[in-house]
């Protein structure tokens, strides 16, 4: 397989955008650079930014791996990017707001309606419902991966609750004090607006009867989450309160906390707990994390929820691989970003050369996520193959296939010098009632061992800094 | 403020103090039980330790012989104690963790620091010597300090500065009239019978606990007298440990709150009424009708505090 590297291309000439960055690795002393690693690490240990790993006993805190080099991308590469992903983020919503409506993409054919209404992310309580502006998904988080210097791939389009912008963050502000130097020789695009343009698209979505301020609070399932520490450092960005299940009530259909001043209006919530979670009145009787009458305050258009409840039926895999036909029911256009080559083991030509090809495939649970219940074909051994065939002749629905893509990789520095890894990139896509926006860069995830396709933090993958920095002219 | 918010503070500084005040009181108890046997009675000094840090019963439900060993590893880095130093570093971190949009960055550094450095001491434990005991205790004081005097430093003064500086003077005055809860056998004025001057070390281990030792003779001026131990222990207003000024500080707490929120409550009356009842006594009174007694009601009086600033602000 060919392997395009972000720094040295396929041949090995160093790419225009890293120019400057490879001339300055020539020169640097490899001394500095294990010295900054060490920093770094401390750094992002005292800020306390960590990651829980579910099921890891040795430690409920853990830090992911930061690698220092950053990955950087050129303007106008990010312009067509950007454009892409704009694109494609309209037309979730739009498909959102369609299938809880009407359906014309289903009356047209266009998408089977059996794997709508019979997908587990579809929620039937949303069905006939509008959302405030007819937005469901205000905050996406798009993983794209790119094998050459051409297109860039869709792998997955996160429309639930996507985590990770903490990291894009404090990435870059661990970077502005490690490498200085390396920021003057760049002209990189900033990215620290992002919690203001969070909050200006939380505040637009707000329900239309609030006038002036809206109340608008961040809701975690706790400190025992995953992303916790994301969910205290964007609360405290935004200057909102960041509440639990606990914290909040309803009366009469309108939410409110629990202050020390008595009970407070809330209008929009940001909530990063799972829709399953939200009320425990609708959803699961069991959660304790929700709030009883959360749906009913919702559907009486007293708040706002963001990200809408019932988008997971767009980012599910089986919905993926309708995308290109969604982008042109509705928006009448070409897709301007890829997607994978995907195979959709609910046809059965396509079981069959899947089952017949598992050890060159990625085969993925439709709904599984963070790179749990997947099988990488050509890494896996022969009893996980049988295992997952076993799986797929049982329940082919449940699961889509991939061609190994040759991920791009990109050099970062380790002990033993500077190596390729193969990595993604996750821009975060901002809808707001009138705009769309997206901050330059997002958070580029890297495989820290050799070889490894598997980016996810969950399983030992790290991060880095991601620059957007201005082409240079020729000559 | 969310109200749970205000209850993580409140605690959170429970926590810290507590853990100052265990760190104080293992080494003035150190420093009596290394005496000769004729000025104290070791195996009592170890008992009275966990007396007066409330987890005397935990101690024997645990099976373990009362021992120096045994006691100082179970107040410091037992982890099936809810009281040890250990504990209260974790569960002040817990704490902080869940509200850290409260607190400033020099507050959640200090927490999380002492955290990871608590964690570097609990991995070196099997090499622990009494120096690194040393080390350990010093560590926590200083932690508590830094904390301190980050709040104090860097935090607005709105109401989750005073719910945090709450949390401090309750538990501070909880400490202090455990203190003497525990030694008011030697602190009676009519002391000769019992150990005569030998008790001398007694005094000013509780001094010590305190860190009051130096305090004493500036107050004071004279040599040390039992029932001048406790008075500044309990009513000299210039000593940030005693029940007094511990009371003027929650008072005028929650007087900022009430001003802020509009409303006074049931916490505020009660701590005024405590406050009050300080301010009228003498150490007449209080030897006269029992020094066990008064301090036994100034117990269950500041717990009862505790309660009502949890219902009022709906923690």
């Amino acid at each position: 397989m060919i392997q395009f590297d972000e720094m040295s291309g396929i041949s090995g000439q160093t790419r225009a955008p890293y120019e400057r960055l490879s001339q300055w690795l020539t020169t640097v002393d490899p001394q500095l650079l294990a010295a900054r690693r060490d920093q770094a690490e401390l750094l992002f240990r005292r800020i306390g930014i960590t990651f829980a790993v579910y099921g890891s006993q040795e430690a409920t805190e853990r830090l992911i791996p930061f690698d220092i080099l950053p990955r950087i991308i050129s303007r106008s590469e990010w312009i067509m990017l950007e454009r892409g992903l704009i694109q494609r983020v309209t037309a979730l919503n739009m498909f959102l707001k369609d299938i809880y409506g009407d359906g014309e993409i289903l009356k047209a054919g266009i998408v089977p309606s059996d794997l709508i209404y019979r997908n587990p992310g579809f929620c039937t309580e949303m069905f006939g419902r509008r959302v405030p502006h007819d937005v469901f998904v205000h905050i996406a988080g798009v993983d794209v991966v790119r094998t050459d210097d051409q297109n860039f791939y869709v792998l997955e389009d996160n429309a639930r609750t996507p985590s990770g912008v903490s990291y894009m963050l404090e990435n870059r502000e661990v970077m502005m004090r490690l490498f200085p130097e390396l920021f003057a020789l760049h002209r990189v695009a900033p990215i620290e607006d992002y919690p203001n343009e969070l909050l200006a698209t939380l505040r637009s979505v707000a329900p239309p009867r609030v006038n002036g301020d809206p109340v608008i609070a961040l809701m975690t399932p706790g400190q025992y989450n995953s992303a916790f520490y994301e969910h205290s450092f964007l609360a405290d960005k935004l200057g909102i309160e960041l509440v639990e299940g606990r914290d909040l009530f309803v009366k009469d259909d309108v939410v409110f906390m629990r202050t020390t001043e008595g009970p407070r209006r809330v209008d929009v919530i940001y909530r990063r707990i799972d829709d399953d979670f939200l009320d425990p009145l609708t959803f699961r009787p069991d959660s304790a994390l929700g709030v009883a009458g959360l749906m009913g305050a919702y559907h009486a258009g007293n708040v706002t929820l963001a990200n809408a409840v019932g988008t997971g039926v767009a980012d599910d895999k089986a919905t993926y691989t309708y995308m290109p036909e969604i982008i042109r029911f509705y928006l009448n256009e070409e897709p301007l970003l890829q997607n994978v080559p995907t195979y959709r083991c609910r046809e059965p030509e396509a079981l069959s050369y899947v089952l017949s090809h598992l050890n060159e495939l990625v085969v993925k649970e439709v709904n599984g996520s963070g790179g749990y219940g997947m099988l990488v074909g050509p890494h896996a051994s022969k009893a996980q193959i049988e295992e997952f065939r076993l799986k797929l002749t049982s329940n082919p629905d449940n699961f889509i296939a991939q061609p190994t893509l040759a991920l791009s990789t990109c050099p970062i520095s380790v002990a033993q010098g500077i190596v390729p890894r193969h990595v993604d990139l996750r821009p975060f896509v901002l809808q707001g009632a009138k705009s769309t926006r997206v901050v330059p860069g997002g958070l580029t995830r890297v495989a820290m061992t050799e070889n490894s396709l598997v980016v996810n933090s969950s399983q030992g993958g790290g991060t880095k800094d991601t620059w957007v920095v201005d082409d240079i002219a020729p000559g | 403020m969310l109200s749970r918010t205000a209850d993580n503070l409140f605690w959170l500084a429970r926590y810290m103090e507590r853990a100052d005040f265990l760190s104080r009181a293992i080494e003035a108890s150190r420093r009596l039980a290394a005496l000769p046997k004729t000025y104290s009675n070791a195996e009592s000094e170890w008992e009275s330790v966990l007396l007066s840090s409330g987890s005397a019963q935990a101690f024997s439900q645990s099976g373990r012989p009362l021992d120096e060993e045994h006691v100082i590893e179970f107040l410091t880095f037992a982890t099936d104690n809810p009281g040890s130093i250990r504990n209260c570093i974790h569960l002040a971190r817990a704490n902080a963790r869940a509200v850290r949009t409260a607190l400033t960055i020099e507050m959640w550094e200090a927490i999380n620091g002492a955290f990871l450095e608590m964690q570097s001491f609990e991995e070196r434990r099997k090499t622990t010597s009494r120096e690194e005991l040393s080390h350990f205790l010093e560590f926590v004081k200083r932690t508590s300090l830094i904390y301190d005097g980050g709040a104090y430093r860097t935090m607005l003064r709105n109401d989750a500065y005073w719910f945090s500086r709450l949390g401090l003077f309750v538990e501070r005055a909880d400490n202090t009239a455990r203190l003497l809860d525990v030694k008011y056998h030697v602190l009676l004025p009519e002391k000769e019978v019992v150990g005569g001057s030998l008790d001398y070390f007694q005094w000013s281990a509780v001094l010590r606990a305190v860190s009051a030792h130096n305090a004493y003779h500036w107050v004071y001026r004279t040599s040390m007298k039992p029932w001048l131990v406790a008075d500044l222990l309990i009513l000299r207003p210039e000593m940030p440990r005693s029940l007094l000024s511990c009371y003027e500080s929650i008072v005028r707490n929650l007087d900022l709150l009430a001003r802020a929120h509009g409303r006074q409550g049931a916490a505020q009356r009660q701590a005024r009424k405590v406050h009050d009842h300080l301010q009228k006594l003498t150490m007449e009174n209080v030897f006269q009708n029992g020094l066990h007694e008064f301090v036994s009601s100034f117990i269950s009086e500041n717990n009862h505090l505790g309660a009502l600033i949890s219902e009022q602000y709906l923690f």
